[in-house]
């Protein structure tokens, strides 16, 4: 299985008719889960949600690749 | 005085009223002469509705404020009589373009679909909207637009609303049955009547520069995170008419507005962006700050709240004037039909329902846009930036750039007016959706555009291969419309032929409107005056249309 790259944020309990709503309302929340954190309440945060979702995805493989596009650009090629 | 456009005067006409002991009696007033108001007197007027316009200045807007009109406020404009000169004058754009420090990170196109009359977006200075409105307003001979006239008090009642008008002459008392509030962020009448409104301030300051330059620009809209000309800031260039180009510097707040607003200090910064030495003047400058916040509700008793006085959103969005132009084309249908008797007062709550609805999206979405383009803390800074890294490489994170969901209109999907879908139909055009325009032509002559043929009353529409079949119950179930109380409009869409007994008929020359509609022979719409969908079936049934129509005219069904 390939990693997505495409856009692939969806609402499904919600009608939505503009194409941005669904990713504009995970930003949102991602923004809000860290209002009111330190700094070291936030990184926890953070961590703790990239397993969640590690775990969600599961393929291995796919996470490998997900850490490689990750780490692009970030440390010098 | 600017280089490019010379500021109207209108003159103050002493009114009768301040000779008269009496306090003269009139069915409408509207506050305030901006983009909203006008467009509130107008729409009224065209309904043979008197209205009385009171503005304290006696000129259009100074500066540089509105800029971008979009798709859907165009339509309305058009049904004003003033989209034409509008998107003549302006400059349309669908292409938006985004920067992250000194790269391109990937570029937008507004209109994806093809075959709407009207484009994504127009730029214009709002002083020219207005110039236009006026004179479209001019033409109309039951408004009566009224310079120099300040209201300095208001007293509602339960059968009329009082207002006391200061003038350069004197100060006079007028009366009227629905007073329309289009005075602004500000809102005296708000104010006078004590009429919260909520929300929040964002805590930033941005720079607003109208620059005159020959350039070969194209016309696109092109946004600029944390570039090497303004580090750590936004920048938002858009191209206006008149060779007039109007730039944003997000200057954060701590930023000092009068120190800001200094050429010494302004034409370095647009120097540094431009990146040559090309020539520019600078035309105007201001420092701006703003809130999201709307009042509870949009109706109290006989006094109406349209526009900025209703609602405010952040700039980013162009989600104010357009939104504002929306609650007139909302609310001008509803007060007639209540003042001529034929639905209740009860109907203007469903004004106050939608468009509170609206502003909610509006605030909504502008807020979410203003935190993507001004984070507020590390955390907020680096998920911003991670996504503007990866939109160089990833469609997703396109996907979650946000300089600016671009106003589009509600879908009132909650709203107690639609008659639900009781047959099933696929497609977005459901009960509560504004209507997608498409191109038809039009056997009795007239646009060769959808949207032209509706509006103003209600329509409904009916679909079928061949016009000339429409059969002889059909045809009397629709002149049985056309009689009723609230007078229903037939229009038949068509491949071929004509409708007897004169029935408008529109050809779908190119199938967008059975593709955007879903339709089948025999389909039907049942359309609102402000163009939104109220109900549709897949036949023509006289007592469900006179239920759904009783329903979108806030009689119970």
């Amino acid at each position: 299985m390939m990693i997505t790259l495409e856009y692939n944020f969806r609402e499904p309990r919600t009608r939505t008719f503009y194409g941005y709503e669904a990713g504009d309302a995970f930003y949102e929340a991602l923004i809000e889960a860290h209002r009111d954190l330190d700094e070291e309440q936030s990184a926890l945060v953070n961590a703790r949600l990239v397993l969640l979702l590690a775990n969600h995805v599961g393929d291995v493989d796919l996470l490998r690749e997900a850490i490689r596009l990750a780490r692009e650009d970030v440390v010098g090629g | 005085m600017l280089k490019t456009y010379q500021y109207p005067k209108f003159p103050f006409v002493r009114p009768a009223e301040l000779d008269s002991p009496q306090t003269r009696h009139v069915p409408v007033i509207v506050v305030g002469a901006g983009p909203v108001g006008l467009s509130a007197a107008i729409d009224l007027a065209q309904r043979n509705i008197p209205v009385v316009v009171l503005d304290e200045d006696d000129t259009v807007s100074i500066g540089s404020r509105g800029v971008c009109y979009a798709k859907r406020a165009l339509e309305i404009l058009d049904r004003y009589g003033v989209g034409e000169r509008v998107v003549q004058k302006g400059v349309s754009w669908n292409v938006g373009r985004t920067f992250f420090r000194d790269e391109e990170v990937f570029r937008f196109n507004l209109v994806p679909e093809p075959d709407h009359h009207r484009p994504g977006m127009v730029n214009l200075q709002q002083y020219y909207l207005e110039e236009y409105l006026i004179d479209r307003a001019r033409e109309l001979p039951n408004i009566d637009l009224r310079w120099k006239s300040t209201v300095i008090g208001v007293t509602p009642g339960e059968d009329a609303v009082t207002v006391r008008v200061e003038t350069p002459a004197g100060a006079y008392a007028l009366s009227c049955d629905w007073l329309i509030a289009a005075d602004g962020a500000r809102s005296p009448i708000r104010r006078m009547l004590g009429l919260d409104i909520e929300g929040k301030i964002f805590m930033d300051r941005f720079l607003i520069a109208d620059v005159v330059m020959k350039a070969d620009f194209p016309p696109e809209r092109w946004f600029w995170f944390d570039p090497p000309f303004h580090p750590g800031q936004s920048v938002l260039l858009h191209r206006q008419a008149d060779d007039v180009w109007r730039i944003d510097f997000q200057l954060g707040w701590d930023a000092d507005p009068e120190e800001e607003k200094k050429p010494e200090r302004v034409i370095p910064r647009i120097r540094a962006m431009l990146g040559d030495d090309r020539e520019f003047e600078l035309e105007w400058v201001s420092v701006y700050t703003f809130q999201c916040r709307r009042m509870k509700r949009f109706n109290h008793g006989r006094v109406l709240f349209v526009g900025d006085s209703a609602h405010q959103v952040s700039p980013f969005g162009a989600r104010g004037a357009n939104s504002g132009i929306q609650d007139v084309d909302n609310l001008g249908w509803k007060l007639e039909l209540v003042m001529q008797g034929k639905a209740p007062a009860a109907l203007l709550d469903t004004y106050s329902d939608e468009r509170t609805y609206a502003a909610d999206e509006n605030i909504r979405n502008s807020t979410r846009s203003t935190d993507f383009i001004t984070p507020k803390g590390n955390v907020s800074k680096t998920f911003r930036n991670a996504v503007l890294g990866l939109a160089r490489h990833h469609p997703f994170a396109r996907g979650l750039v946000n300089s600016g969901r671009l106003s589009v209109p509600s879908f009132y999907v909650d709203s107690p007016l639609n008659t639900a879908d009781a047959d099933a139909f696929a497609g977005r055009m459901v009960p509560g959706a504004p209507m997608d325009d498409a191109p038809v032509a039009a056997a009795g002559g007239g646009s060769p555009w959808l949207l032209p043929h509706f509006g103003q009353g209600f329509r409904l529409m009916i679909a079928l291969d061949d016009a000339a079949a429409l059969d002889a119950a059909t045809a009397e179930g629709l002149a049985a419309l056309r009689r009723g109380a609230i007078p229903v409009e037939p229009i038949v869409i068509a491949r071929e032929g004509g409708a007897p007994g004169g029935i408008e008929t529109l050809h779908d020359v190119k199938g967008r409107v059975r593709e955007r509609y879903d339709l089948q022979p025999g389909t039907v719409y049942l359309v609102r005056p402000d163009q939104h969908v109220a109900a549709r079936w897949r036949r023509f049934d006289p007592a469900a249309i006179e239920a759904a129509l009783r329903r979108a005219s806030g009689q119970r069904a």
